[in-house]
C-alpha cells in the first residue's frame, strides 16, 4: 500500500517537475475556435511543435531564449516573453487584408543551387531586367561569372568569356538545343532579343554530356518565354544617346487550355553616325535588324504531353568603317574603308516530351532543329561569306534504377552541318564542307536525398572529321554542414574550331592570314581537345544578422590540342596552327553577397585569370585578358505598394587590371602600342520606376566615368596601309552613354 | 466426389480473385504521415526508400500525404508504413511507439495522429 502511495507521489512529482520545464497552452481564433496545426516555436531555434485539434500544445522550455512565437497561415504571428510556467491562452488575429502580409526578404535575382551536383546559376527575369539593353550578349553584365568584352568598332560585337576563355569554348544552347555555334558563333548572341528570354542557366566547368561534346569551359542555356504562361501583350521600347532604338512586342493567344502561341516581333536600328574619338571611324556600326519568332505550345497534362514548335526569321544589316564610307560608291575602292555584314537566319524547331502517366519519373523527349545562317560580308578588301545549313536531333529517355535516388538519362543525337564558306583575304579559298556526327550518351545521377549527389556521364561520338571518341564527365556535390556546399567536376571536351567564323573581327585589319598546318581534317588543323577540372565551395550564413553568402571557385582548363590564333609573331600577320607545348586557363573567383538592409543587396567578386599559350615565339599570357578583375553590383528596391508602384536602383562597377596587348614592336613608332594596356574601371547604373504592375519606365547610363581607350584603331589614318588594325580593343571605344525605355503589359 | 468439385470450385474462385488483384509494377499509393518540417521529410522519405520496391516517395509538408509509387511484386503499402513507423512517424494505418516518437528532434514533435 505504501509502495503504491509512494509511486503515486513519485508520479505526481514527475508531473510537477515536467510542468516546470514545459509550457502548455491553447490556441484559438477570434471566435474562440481552436486552431489545429499552428506553429509554436522558440525564436531563432529549431525547437517547435504544432497545436492539436483542440488547439492544445506542449513545448519544452529552453535555456536559449524566452521568446515564444506562435504562427499560423492567414493569421498574425504573435510573440510571448515567457517568465514563469503558467498556461498560455493564445488568441490569434486574422490578417485582415493581404497587403499586411510582410514579405521579409526579396527573392534573389540570381540563385545558386545548394542541391544540384553541377555548379549551376540561374538568372531569372529580375536579373535580366537589370541590364535593360538589349540582347543576350548584354544580359551578362550583372553576372560576375561571365565577362563581357567591349565591343569592337567594326563588328559592334560584345564577346563573352567564361573562365578566361572566349565564347567558342562555351556551349550555348537554346532550350538545350545547341544554338550559337559554327557560322553564328560571332554574332549569334546579338540575334536573341533580351525580352524573349525567360531565364538563363550558367554552368561553370564541364557541362552535362546530354547536349554534346563541345563544351569546354562551361555551358549557357537560355529559355525562351513559354506561351502557356505568357501575358496577352507586351511592348518594350528603348532609345539611347548613341542612336540605337529597339522595339519589342509580344502577342500571346490562348486557343484552348492545351494550345497557346506567342508572336515575338523585334526590330532595332541605329542610323546616327558616331565618332566620339575623332579617328574618322564609326564608334559603333549603323544598321538594322528584324527578328520574328512564332512559338506554339501544346500541353496535355492528363496525357503527359508537352510540345513546342518554333519558327523564326531574322535579318540583320551592319555597316561600319570610316564615317565618309558610302557602300554604293566606295565598296572595294580605296576612297574610304568600310565594311558591311549582312546576316539572314531561318530556324524551325520542335521538341516534344512525354511523361509516363503512372510513372512521373519516366519520360521520353525528342528534339529537332533545322537552322540556316547565311552571312555575306566584306571588310575593306577582305571578303567573308558563309552559309551554314544544319540539322540537329536528340532523342532522350529518362528513368530510374530501382528508385528515384538513382536516375539516368540516355539517348542518341545526330548533327548535320553543311557549310558553304568562302574567304577572300591575302588568298582566296573555298572551305565548303559537310560535317556530320552521331553519338550516344548515358548519364547517371545519384542523390542520397540528404547531403551527397553525383552525376556521372559519358558519350561516344562518331564525327566525319573528329573521328570516334569518348567524352567522360563527372560532377560531385557534398554538403559538409548546414548551408554549405562543395562541388567538384572533371570533364573532357573536343571541338572543331571554325577559325574564320570565330575570328572574323581580325578581318578588319591589314594582317595577312596563314594556316601553318596542312595535315589536319579541318582547315588543315586538328581538333581542339581540353580537360577541365574545377572545385567550388559556397556557404550562406548570417553576418551581424544579415543574410550573406560567400562562394569560391577554382577551375583549370588544360588544352591537349588547340587551334592557336597567333597575333604576336608579327603585327602584320595572323597565324593559325596546332598547339605545340602548353596552353591552359586557370581561373579563381571569390564572390561575396550580402543583404545589407532590407531590399539592399550587394554582390562583389574578385577574379584572377592566368591564361597562357605557347606561341611560335614563346609562352605568353593570352592577349586582351586582364589578370585581375573586380566586380561589384549594388541593387536596391523599395517596397512594392498597393498598385505595384516601386523604385529599383542598380549600379555595377567593374575594374579591370592590366591587359597584355599583342606585340606591335616592329611597327613604325606611331603605330606601336604599349606592352600592357592600363587598368581602368567602368560604372553602369540604371533606375526603374514602376507605376503599376503593367507599366514601367527606366533610364540608365553605361560607362558613366567616361573612360575611353586611346588608339582604338591602330593606323586609322591609313586604313589601306600595312599597320591598320581595329582588333586591339581592351576598353570602351564610345564614352559615356545614356538610355531610356519603357515596358507596358496587358495582363 | 462432391468434395473434390467443391475444392476445385473454391480453388478456382481463389485463382480468379487472385487474378483480379494483379500486382502492378508501378502502383500509386497515398497515405497520411505525421510530421512537421524539412527534417521530417528527409527522415520519412529515407525510411520509405529503405523498403525494396519503392520507386518514388514524396512527402508533402503542407497536406501531410506521402505519395508513393511501389512495385507490388516486391513490397506492399504496409511494408512502407512499418518502415516509417520504425523511424518515429505515425501513419493513418500504423502508429509509432511513444519511445521512438520522443527520440525525434524538438521541431519534429508533430501532433500525433
Amino acid at each position: 500500500m505504501y509502495q503504491k502511495i509512494a509511486f503515486l507521489l513519485f508520479l505526481f512529482s514527475v508531473s510537477v517537475f515536467s510542468q516546470n520545464s514545459e509550457i502548455k497552452g491553447k490556441i484559438v481564433d477570434q471566435d474562440n475556435i481552436p486552431i489545429l496545426g499552428a506553429n509554436i516555436f522558440w525564436q531563432s531555434t529549431s525547437i517547435g511543435t504544432t497545436s492539436d485539434e483542440n488547439g492544445l500544445f506542449t513545448i519544452q522550455k529552453t535555456s536559449e531564449t524566452n521568446s515564444l512565437l506562435v504562427s499560423y497561415i492567414g493569421f498574425n504571428t504573435q510573440k510571448f516573453e515567457i517568465r514563469d510556467s503558467k498556461e498560455l491562452l493564445v488568441k490569434l488575429l486574422e490578417v485582415t487584408t493581404l497587403k499586411e502580409v510582410s514579405v521579409s526578404k526579396t527573392l534573389k535575382s540570381t540563385q545558386n543551387s545548394y542541391t544540384a551536383s553541377i555548379n549551376l546559376q540561374t538568372m531569372g527575369q529580375k536579373e535580366l531586367l537589370k541590364a535593360a539593353c538589349c540582347n543576350l550578349s548584354e544580359s551578362f553584365s550583372t553576372n560576375p561569372s561571365i565577362d563581357v568584352n567591349f565591343s569592337d568598332a567594326v563588328t559592334g560585337n560584345k564577346q563573352i568569356k567564361m573562365l578566361g576563355l572566349t565564347s567558342p569554348y562555351i556551349l550555348m544552347t537554346e532550350e538545350n538545343i545547341p544554338a550559337v555555334r559554327g557560322a553564328s558563333q560571332a554574332y549569334g548572341l546579338s540575334f536573341v532579343p533580351g525580352t524573349w528570354v525567360e531565364s538563363i542557366q550558367i554552368t561553370k566547368g564541364a557541362g552535362s554530356v546530354i547536349n554534346g561534346y563541345e563544351s569546354i569551359s562551361g555551358q549557357i542555356n537560355y529559355e525562351i518565354l513559354k506561351p502557356i504562361d505568357d501575358i496577352p501583350f507586351f511592348v518594350n521600347t528603348y532609345g539611347s544617346m548613341d542612336g540605337r532604338f529597339e522595339l519589342n512586342t509580344h502577342f500571346n493567344q490562348k486557343y484552348s487550355d492545351k494550345l497557346s502561341a506567342t508572336l515575338f516581333i523585334h526590330g532595332n536600328s541605329r542610323q546616327t553616325k558616331n565618332d566620339m574619338n575623332n579617328d574618322g571611324f564609326l564608334d559603333n556600326p549603323i544598321g538594322k535588324q528584324v527578328n520574328i519568332l512564332n512559338r506554339w505550345q501544346y500541353n496535355d497534362i492528363e496525357k503527359g504531353i508537352v510540345s513546342f514548335f518554333n519558327i523564326r526569321y531574322m535579318k540583320d544589316e551592319k555597316q561600319s568603317g570610316q564615317v565618309a564610307f558610302n557602300p554604293d560608291v566606295d565598296k572595294f575602292t580605296t576612297n574610304a574603308w568600310g565594311s558591311n555584314i549582312n546576316t539572314e537566319k531561318i530556324e524551325l524547331s520542335n521538341k516534344t516530351g512525354y511523361v509516363f502517366p503512372d510513372m512521373p519519373y519516366q519520360s521520353i523527349g525528342f528534339q529537332n532543329s533545322f537552322q540556316m545562317n547565311k552571312q555575306d560580308s566584306y571588310f575593306g578588301f577582305n571578303q567573308y561569306n558563309i552559309n551554314q545549313k544544319s540539322y540537329y536531333s536528340n532523342l532522350i529517355f529518362n528513368s530510374i534504377i530501382s528508385n528515384t535516388k538513382n536516375k539516368f538519362a540516355t539517348g542518341v543525337n545526330f548533327t548535320y552541318d553543311d557549310y558553304n564558306e568562302n574567304v577572300v583575304l591575302n588568298f582566296s579559298k573555298d572551305f565548303s564542307r559537310i560535317d556530320n556526327s552521331v553519338g550516344a550518351f548515358f548519364e547517371y545521377t545519384f542523390d542520397n536525398l540528404d547531403n551527397f549527389s553525383l552525376v556521372a556521364g559519358a558519350r561516344i561520338d562518331n564525327h566525319n572529321r573528329l573521328g570516334t571518341f569518348v567524352t567522360p564527365r563527372l560532377h560531385v556535390r557534398y554538403n559538409p554542414w548546414e548551408n554549405a556546399v562543395v562541388r567538384a567536376s572533371i570533364g573532357r571536351g573536343k571541338r572543331a574550331a571554325n577559325i574564320f567564323a570565330e575570328n572574323q573581327h581580325l578581318f578588319a585589319s591589314s594582317r595577312s592570314f596563314s594556316i601553318l598546318n596542312t595535315d589536319g581534317k579541318l582547315y588543315g588543323l586538328n581538333p581542339e581537345i581540353a580537360w577541365n577540372y574545377g572545385l567550388s565551395f559556397s556557404q550562406s550564413f548570417n553576418l551581424f544578422g544579415k543574410d550573406s553568402e560567400i562562394a569560391l571557385d577554382y577551375y583549370v582548363t588544360d588544352f591537349q590540342n588547340q587551334a592557336v590564333v597567333d597575333l604576336d609573331n608579327n603585327p602584320q600577320q595572323v597565324l593559325f596552327y596546332n598547339l605545340k607545348g602548353k596552353s591552359f586557363a586557370k581561373s579563381f573567383q571569390a564572390e561575396f553577397s550580402i543583404e545589407l538592409i532590407k531590399h539592399l543587396n550587394v554582390k562583389s567578386a574578385y577574379k584572377f585569370y592566368d591564361v597562357q599559350t605557347q606561341f611560335t615565339t614563346r609562352q605568353l599570357q593570352r592577349a586582351l585578358q586582364a589578370k585581375h578583375r573586380f566586380f561589384t553590383n549594388v541593387a536596391f528596391e523599395t517596397h512594392i505598394k498597393d498598385k505595384g508602384q516601386q523604385w529599383k536602383f542598380d549600379v555595377t562597377y567593374n575594374w579591370l587590371g592590366e591587359q597584355r596587348l599583342p606585340n606591335t614592336a616592329s611597327n613604325l613608332p606611331q603605330y606601336q602600342l604599349k606592352e600592357y594596356a592600363p587598368s581602368f574601371s567602368v560604372f553602369n547604373a540604371q533606375i526603374t520606376r514602376t507605376f503599376s504592375s503593367v507599366f514601367e519606365i527606366y533610364v540608365g547610363g553605361e560607362n558613366m566615368g567616361n573612360y575611353t581607350q586611346d588608339n582604338a584603331i591602330v593606323g586609322a589614318d591609313n586604313p589601306f596601309g600595312g599597320n591598320f588594325d581595329s582588333s586591339m580593343i581592351y576598353g570602351p571605344v564610345f564614352g559615356q552613354m545614356y538610355y531610356a525605355g519603357l515596358r507596358f503589359k496587358i495582363k | 466426389m462432391k468434395k473434390i468439385i467443391l475444392v476445385m470450385l473454391i480453388s478456382l474462385v481463389g485463382i480468379t480473385t487472385h487474378a483480379q488483384e494483379k500486382k502492378s509494377k508501378s502502383k500509386k499509393v497515398e497515405f497520411v504521415v505525421g510530421g512537421n518540417c524539412e527534417m521530417c521529410k528527409k527522415r520519412i522519405e529515407k525510411a520509405a526508400f529503405s523498403v525494396k520496391g519503392v520507386k518514388s516517395a514524396n512527402w508533402h509538408i503542407d497536406h501531410k500525404d506521402i505519395h508513393l509509387i511501389i512495385d507490388e511484386t516486391k513490397c506492399s503499402a504496409e511494408d512502407v508504413q512499418k518502415a516509417i513507423a520504425l523511424v518515429g512517424h505515425d501513419t493513418d494505418k500504423l502508429k509509432t511507439s511513444d519511445k521512438l516518437y520522443e527520440k525525434l528532434h524538438g521541431c519534429c514533435q508533430y501532433a500525433r495522429l
